[in-house]
């Protein structure tokens, strides 16, 4: 891969991600714009800074994924766009409209609850029908409603059931449709898969992307699933300890993380040390690294081109060298890990720790190219490495 | 195996072995009647046994100091309506025992109506303190509890009494020129009955309230409901269960009070309980107590089976 093409890949992931500074407050695409939201729980000793100055904006009509471990704030930036908690400061508008102090039935978003909150002593129609029962909508427009609603959710036929009597996917879907059936202009949805068992969940990450794309209503998504996170969002918030790290589609988050935590987070990494020596342009920079071989190596837009950083890079996205001109590092075989579908190669990389090299097993089983002992290159190509701003 | 052995799987053992398992079957369930016996004793002795000797009671005539005269009749319930006439027999309608009845049918109605005003805020405050906090409202919503019924009484008599607490307060700071008659009312009975038997409103709706899932109530706020709305289509139907058992709790007692009607009503407002001990007491006609107890009794029934059919139509109490 020359570095053209290279920098062709980078402008397209990167103006999919658009950084959040290019885009002007009176952005008329923005279905929630949230400007330096803070939220503060407890007082005192107790204190705890759940949310702390964070600025996203969220496009109308996109998947938009708030990924982070537990704590990280991302539950706690949802319910404040639900309304179930007050901010403790900062700005938030929903479509141009301000909302940060409205109560939650006055804001026109609706909530998909990691728990479901399904009302154990109404029908599945009554659940359906109940937002919009609240809103005065008449009773035949609801009943109507509700039918769409079920055949969206593919449950035609159990409007006279009760939520104890389905099953959890069930119940996932009734509560889907009674977030749709008002019509949101943001579906806000709390973890709604962590109860589904993995086959389950699957079907309803397919589910879910298909609803977003047939309603067009903008979802705003919170998982600690990373591979969830890359499978359905056209966005993702990486978030930890309450603030935002990184936004950007799932190819700029995996290919182009810009921290530390962002790239150890999602999926597996291989953590170097190297030099830059000069930005390319295109958020490139040519790297050097321990052994003194050059790279070029993504660039975060917002980090001085020079002086020692971090590196990381993918264990799918190197080899090993055919020969030790080639190498970028030398490196002892560890271990070796047959997984199926691939094969890892644990490395211990001479002056930097340890490495990892993921191979598709191509060829089947018994396909190891390399032994544990052995002495090894490994290759890196331009582009594979990245910048780490910590 | 034939398929007969595969479908009883007893048919498959030796026959001594089966008879094994027969007689072990049986003295388990003899154990279980055994172990059953002293509770099946003690309530048939002391709960439905004397319950029938009422039931007989009231179809029979009075003796002239107590106890009765073994003649079937219908008298004392006709008693209940009716005065019979000295000289020729004929029946007079007679509306105060009617008068008694419904007095204590309006009062306990009235303080269980009270009691669930009340009651519900109370539960819901305490239901929605942090866990640690909760045992603490239980625990003082039990203490009148330790103290007993008469003596509770007695002290509502000393606060509302003319020259009670209440009285000389109002009568220091001339708000009032002599004392409000608060005592010997069916004003201080309703307080009185309200004092007694309001925990019995506040802990089951407590208990249900306890287990309602808050984020319901977020789930509410989400669909657009306002604090009313999911009061009312949210909280008030789960808790639902335990306000009909509260409400039950509350009114059945307070439909048979004996001591707060005599203390706090000085014994002029009479109610059902009242009667019945005035019967077998001073009255000596053991035959209508009998009778008047049975109809209270049926009022109960009737009380129970109405909420028996309510909660059955909900798809029972847990379910709300």
């Amino acid at each position: 891969m020359d570095g053209k093409a290279l920098r062709a890949e980078q402008g397209a992931s990167g103006s999919a991600g658009a950084a959040p500074a290019d885009k002007t407050a009176a952005d008329k695409t923005a279905a929630i714009e949230v400007k330096e939201l803070t939220k503060i729980f407890g007082g005192g000793e107790d204190r705890v800074t759940a949310l702390d100055a964070v600025s996203v904006t969220i496009r109308q009509n996109e998947f938009f994924t708030l990924l982070g471990p537990s704590g990280c704030g991302k539950t706690t930036l949802l319910r404040l766009i639900a309304g179930f908690e007050q901010p403790s400061a900062g700005g938030l508008t929903l479509l141009g409209e301000a909302i940060g102090h409205r109560p939650p039935h006055k804001r026109p978003v609706n909530t998909v609850f990691q728990s479901y909150a399904l009302f154990p002593h109404m029908t599945v129609a009554g659940n359906i029908a109940f937002g919009l029962e609240m809103q005065g909508v008449p009773r035949g427009e609801i009943d109507g409603r509700v039918k769409e609603m079920l055949q969206l959710v593919q449950l035609a036929g159990m409007e006279r059931r009760r939520p104890a009597q389905l099953s959890g996917g069930q119940q996932q879907r009734v509560a889907l449709a009674r977030a749709l059936a008002n019509r949101p202009k943001v579906l806000l949805l709390d973890e709604p898969l962590s109860a589904l068992d993995f086959k389950l969940r699957k079907e309803m990450q397919i589910e879910l992307k298909r609803l977003q794309s047939q309603t067009g209503i903008t979802f705003i998504f919170v998982t600690h699933d990373q591979g969830e996170a890359l499978t359905m969002s056209d966005r993702i918030a990486v978030m930890s300890a309450g603030k935002i790290l990184q936004v950007g589609g799932p190819t700029e988050i995996y290919e182009h993380p810009t921290s530390h935590f962002v790239a150890d987070f999602i999926g597996e990494t291989n953590f170097l040390e190297g030099e830059i020596l000069a930005a390319e342009g295109a958020g490139l920079a040519r790297v050097k690294l321990s052994s003194g071989q050059e790279r070029l190596a993504g660039l975060p837009p917002d980090i001085a081109a020079k002086g020692k950083v971090s590196l990381a890079v993918r264990p799918e996205r190197i080899d090993f060298a055919a020969t030790p001109e080639a190498a970028a590092l030398t490196a002892e075989v560890e271990e070796v890990v047959y997984f199926g579908t691939d094969t890892v190669y644990h490395l211990q990389v001479d002056g930097s720790g340890r490495f990892t090299i993921r191979q598709q097993n191509r060829l089947g089983a018994g396909a190891a190219t390399h032994r544990a002992g052995e002495s090894v290159g490994i290759a890196i190509p331009d582009g594979a490495l990245q910048v780490l701003r910590d | 195996m034939t398929a007969d052995a595969l479908s009883n799987p007893k048919a498959g053992l030796a026959p001594e072995e089966a008879i094994d398992e027969i007689s072990a079957e049986k003295r388990r369930v003899r154990r279980c009647w055994q172990l059953l016996s002293p509770a099946l004793i003690t309530i048939g002795v002391f709960g439905c046994l004397p319950l029938v000797i009422a039931l007989i009671y009231s179809f029979l005539e009075p003796a002239t100091y107590g106890g009765v005269v073994w003649n079937f009749s219908t008298d004392a319930y006709v008693q209940l309506l009716f005065d019979r006439d000295i000289f020729d027999d004929s029946l007079i309608f007679n509306p105060a025992y009617l008068e008694i009845f419904s007095r204590s049918f309006l009062l306990a109605l009235f303080t269980m109506a009270v009691s669930l005003l009340i009651g519900f805020p109370t539960a819901y405050y305490m239901a929605t303190r942090p866990p640690s906090q909760r045992d603490l409202w239980v625990f003082l919503i039990t203490i009148p509890f330790w103290t007993n019924l008469l003596i509770r009484t007695f002290s509502m008599q000393l606060i509302i009494r003319d020259e009670g607490l209440i009285n000389v307060l109002l009568m220091d700071w001339g708000l009032i020129e002599k004392p409000l008659e608060l005592i010997y009312t069916d004003f201080a009975v309703a307080l009185g009955l309200l004092y007694s038997y309001l925990p019995f409103m506040v802990l089951p709706i407590y208990a249900a309230l306890e287990r309602v899932d808050f984020r319901l109530v977020e789930a509410g706020f989400d669909l657009y409901a306002n604090r009313f709305k999911v009061l009312k289509r949210i909280i008030v139907p789960l808790a639902m269960p335990g306000i009909i058992a509260g409400c039950i709790l509350v009114l059945i007692p307070a439909l048979g009070a004996y001591i707060t009607p005599v203390l706090l009503g000085g014994g002029k407002e009479l109610m059902i309980g009242n009667l019945i001990a005035q019967q077998f007491g001073s009255s000596r006609n053991w035959p209508l107590g009998s009778a008047a107890a049975m109809v209270l009794l049926a009022m109960v029934l009737l009380a129970l089976v109405i909420y028996v059919k309510v909660t059955g139509r909900r798809g029972g109490p847990a379910h709300g």
